[in-house]
């Protein structure tokens, strides 16, 4: 099903892939034990799967479990195939395609937030101008001298793209970001 | 729980775990990092060793003893090396699900990480060729490892697993937990019943089929006994024809009437064209494999399909199904029958006699025949006279990878399923000779034979000195045609008949070689003589190398093509050699 990524030469039947990609966000709950991330990982790289973005941590201490946030592009049978993919994984217990629950229920996406540390290093006028921008992005100064700012800035991955592009010109000098949070809106639970 | 009893060290844990799941035969090499537990095996009587050449050749005999009993195969081999050798039956065993259990020495925990001597990343090597794999560092989780490492390996879809046993921790002492007192891991609970709603629609559907035909595959066989007679049973009752994958033959017997022979690349005409014309088709354990299918969008254009999968992946992976079910095959054939007992009105079976005409009309075609020949041995006239001596036995067959192995299920009848072995997913040359000592092992009065080529067999050749030392009679059925034969066909159909290196010059004497090793070599390149041959070779107790002399330019039809559908076949009448030059066009030989 990986047709997009037609190899030359292959030694096998190829059709072409004509369904369109789409980016979907997934939530994956695992026992936290070792190489449980490198085995999703290990999935997407071998069978050729999209990782956009990756967040993994702890979720449930007492319960040993770790919640994955993955976000993935592929079309819909590609979608499917994932999913079904990694509930083989023995250490997963659930797979949730979060855009797919948020279209089930009337939504368009479902919750997503990133978390970013930025550093921009700068003097003079431009420093109030980051520091007007910064406000008007609701991002906080955590570190600071006369020389530098680092702001910690939350938020949907696109308004921090943007505050990224407006500051870049302004001294830019170091970007970290913690990949996608997500969670589908409503009472009910993963 | 606490009482001394139940304390022991990691590599006595070991040893009781197996024997507690019900081993009694593990293949294996001893090497550095097993030592404790090879020390163990010394100490007990319960469970034999059978000591190999290779640890590729461990891997084949596990999976031939497991398949060949519907049990868990069990592998032992060190570290390092003997790990990475593990490493092509593992992901064979996975393609093609066969319940393997391995385990592989490690380093002692201080030196992991260390580039020690035959250190590797043994759980990072086998991780996307295993189901699931471990590496105990505590002894205390170790028993606990090894009854989980068996519910795995052996449930939902079989699989091969690892666990990877440091050194240190094979000799600290710790609490040995019997099988029954054990935590299972809760992620893992494969689903084994299928959603009774489907198998109702699927049962309706199959009602208003005409042009029907089930298609069937190695899950059959996985899902034991039951599931085959449950097969034969709605066969029975629903009159369809069925046809079988590579890896399922058996579950219906070849003489059975609704039998199709089998169906792919290399499978019958009618069982091609049954699949390509039927309205709808009911897929049981198969998971449309490439070699299945070819073409995938003119691949059976009218059908509605109906999959029952154990494994929820394998369901609309490379074709769409209208029904798809998730269960074990058993289970799910027992439903079937049931609520097709349960029809308020049956379809009549003449509904189905245009469909059977269409059918005899394919089947008339004779898609197998062959050249006969009085001067040279005909590869296809060797496995019918094999197949012919070897009824009324309890007869098993392995074989390795390539043409021999087409011919093999071309023109082996199999009446039941475990009887046949073979590497289908991976298709691994070498795969054979082991296997079926693996397959002796745990039939010791059977009739065990290994098709082979004259080149794969070259690639575990060294375990006849296992079969020697185990006084394992193997039969080993050489199609000699010094040539790989099936690269050479591909290289006549796609490479302008460029022979790069699929001639083999300097063959051994397989007769002088058997001997070498203390086994019986036989030789025969006369059609007249074969027979007598054969019959002697299956007299002889004694492991046996025959080296049947074929001819060499033999090619194997019929053929899908690469590229072509499944009613372009390409039939043996029809292969001259122009056709074959020209079966495959400028767009095919991209795709191949």
């Amino acid at each position: 099903m990986n047709a997009h990524l037609q190899p030359t030469g292959s030694a096998y039947f190829i059709a072409t892939e004509t369904a369109k990609a789409e980016r979907h966000t997934l939530s994956v709950l695992v026992d936290n034990e070792p190489g449980v991330l490198a085995r999703v990982i290990g999935l997407f790289s071998g069978r050729g799967y999209n990782i956009e973005s990756l967040t993994v941590s702890e979720t449930e201490h007492e319960a040993h479990l770790s919640r994955i946030t993955i976000v993935t592009s592929g079309t819909p049978v590609v979608l499917e195939q994932i999913k079904a993919q990694l509930e083989r994984i023995v250490p997963v217990h659930r797979v949730v395609d979060l855009t797919v629950r948020a279209r089930e229920l009337g939504q368009e996406r479902p919750i997503e937030r990133e978390v970013a540390l930025v550093k921009v290093v700068g003097e003079g006028e431009h420093r109030a101008e980051v520091l007007r921008l910064a406000d008007a992005f609701h991002a906080k100064v955590i570190d600071a001298t006369v020389g530098h700012f680092i702001f910690e800035l939350t938020g949907k991955s696109s308004k921090i793209d943007q505050f990224l592009a407006i500051v870049k010109p302004l001294g830019l000098a170091e970007v970290c970001r913690t990949g996608i949070a997500a969670m589908n809106r409503g009472s009910q639970g993963m | 729980m606490t009482g001394t009893e139940n304390q022991m060290t990691g590599a006595e844990i070991v040893l009781k775990a197996l024997k507690d799941n019900g081993v009694e035969h593990i293949f294996g090499y001893p090497g550095g990092a097993v030592l404790p537990i090879y020390d163990e095996i010394f100490q007990q009587d319960d469970i034999q060793h059978i000591l190999v050449r290779h640890e590729q050749g461990a891997g084949h005999a596990a999976e031939g003893y497991a398949r060949s009993t519907g049990k868990v195969g069990v592998m032992l081999v060190t570290s390092g090396p003997g790990a990475t050798n593990a490493v092509t039956p593992l992901q064979d065993a996975l393609m093609d699900s066969v319940p393997l259990v391995c385990i592989t020495g490690q380093v002692p925990t201080t030196l992991i990480g260390s580039d020690a001597f035959q250190e590797c990343d043994t759980v990072g090597i086998t991780r996307p060729c295993t189901k699931h794999n471990w590496l105990v560092k505590d002894v205390n989780e170790l028993a606990r490892v090894i009854h989980e490492a068996f519910r795995v390996a052996q449930t939902g879809r079989p699989g091969p697993v690892v666990i990877d046993i440091p050194k240190d921790v094979q000799f600290a002492t710790g609490t040995y937990e019997p099988p029954s007192d054990y935590i299972e891991q809760k992620s893992y609970q494969p689903k084994i019943q299928g959603d009774l709603k489907k198998i109702q629609a699927a049962v309706e559907l199959m009602a208003s089929a005409r042009r029907p035909v089930f298609y069937t595959g190695g899950g059959v066989v996985n899902a034991g006994p039951e599931a085959t007679k449950l097969l034969r049973e709605i066969i029975e009752l629903t009159d369809f024809p069925i046809t079988s994958t590579l890896m399922g033959l058996g579950c219906y017997p070849a003489s059975g009437k609704n039998w199709l022979g089998m169906l792919g690349m290399h499978g019958s005409y009618e069982a091609n064209m049954a699949m390509h014309d039927c309205d709808v088709m009911i897929c049981v354990g198969a998971r449309f494999d490439d070699r299945i299918t070819g073409r995938l969008n003119a691949f059976s254009p009218n059908s509605k399909k109906i999959h029952i999968d154990v494994d929820p992946s394998s369901i609309n992976k490379n074709v769409r199904v209208d029904i798809g079910i998730t269960g074990d095959a058993a289970s799910v054939l027992e439903d079937m029958v049931r609520l097709w007992r349960a029809l308020p009105k049956k379809p009549a079976k003449t509904e189905l006699s245009d469909w059977w005409s269409d059918i005899a009309r394919w089947r008339a075609r004779n898609s197998f025949a062959y050249t006969p020949s009085q001067d040279v041995i005909m590869p296809q006239y060797a496995i019918q006279r094999l197949y012919e001596h070897s009824k009324g036995r309890d007869t098993y067959i392995t074989t390795e990878v390539g043409q021999h192995q087409m011919w093999a299920a071309q023109f082996f009848g199999f009446e039941q399923p475990l009887h046949w072995l073979t590497s289908g997913g991976l298709g691994t040359m070498g795969y054979g000779l082991p296997a079926a000592l693996g397959v002796q092992v745990a039939h010791p009065d059977a009739l065990v034979i290994d098709i082979a080529g004259d080149a794969s067999i070259q690639m575990c050749i060294q375990e006849m000195s296992t079969a020697i030392q185990y006084g394992l009679p193997v039969k080993i059925f050489i199609l000699n045609n010094q040539y790989m034969g099936m690269v050479r066909q591909w290289q006549q159909l796609l490479h302008g008949n460029r022979l790069s290196n699929s001639y083999t010059e300097a063959m051994p004497d397989f007769v002088k070689l058997a001997e070498a090793y203390g086994a019986v070599g036989m030789y025969c390149d006369n059609p007249r003589e074969l027979d007598d041959k054969i019959a002697e070779m299956i007299e002889v107790k004694r492991p046996v190398i025959f080296d049947c002399r074929v001819a060499n330019l033999a090619n194997c039809f019929p053929m899908i093509p690469s590229g072509k559908a499944h009613n372009e076949m390409l039939l043996p009448d029809e292969a001259t050699d122009e056709a074959v030059a020209n079966a495959i066009d400028a767009k095919g030989r991209q795709l191949v």
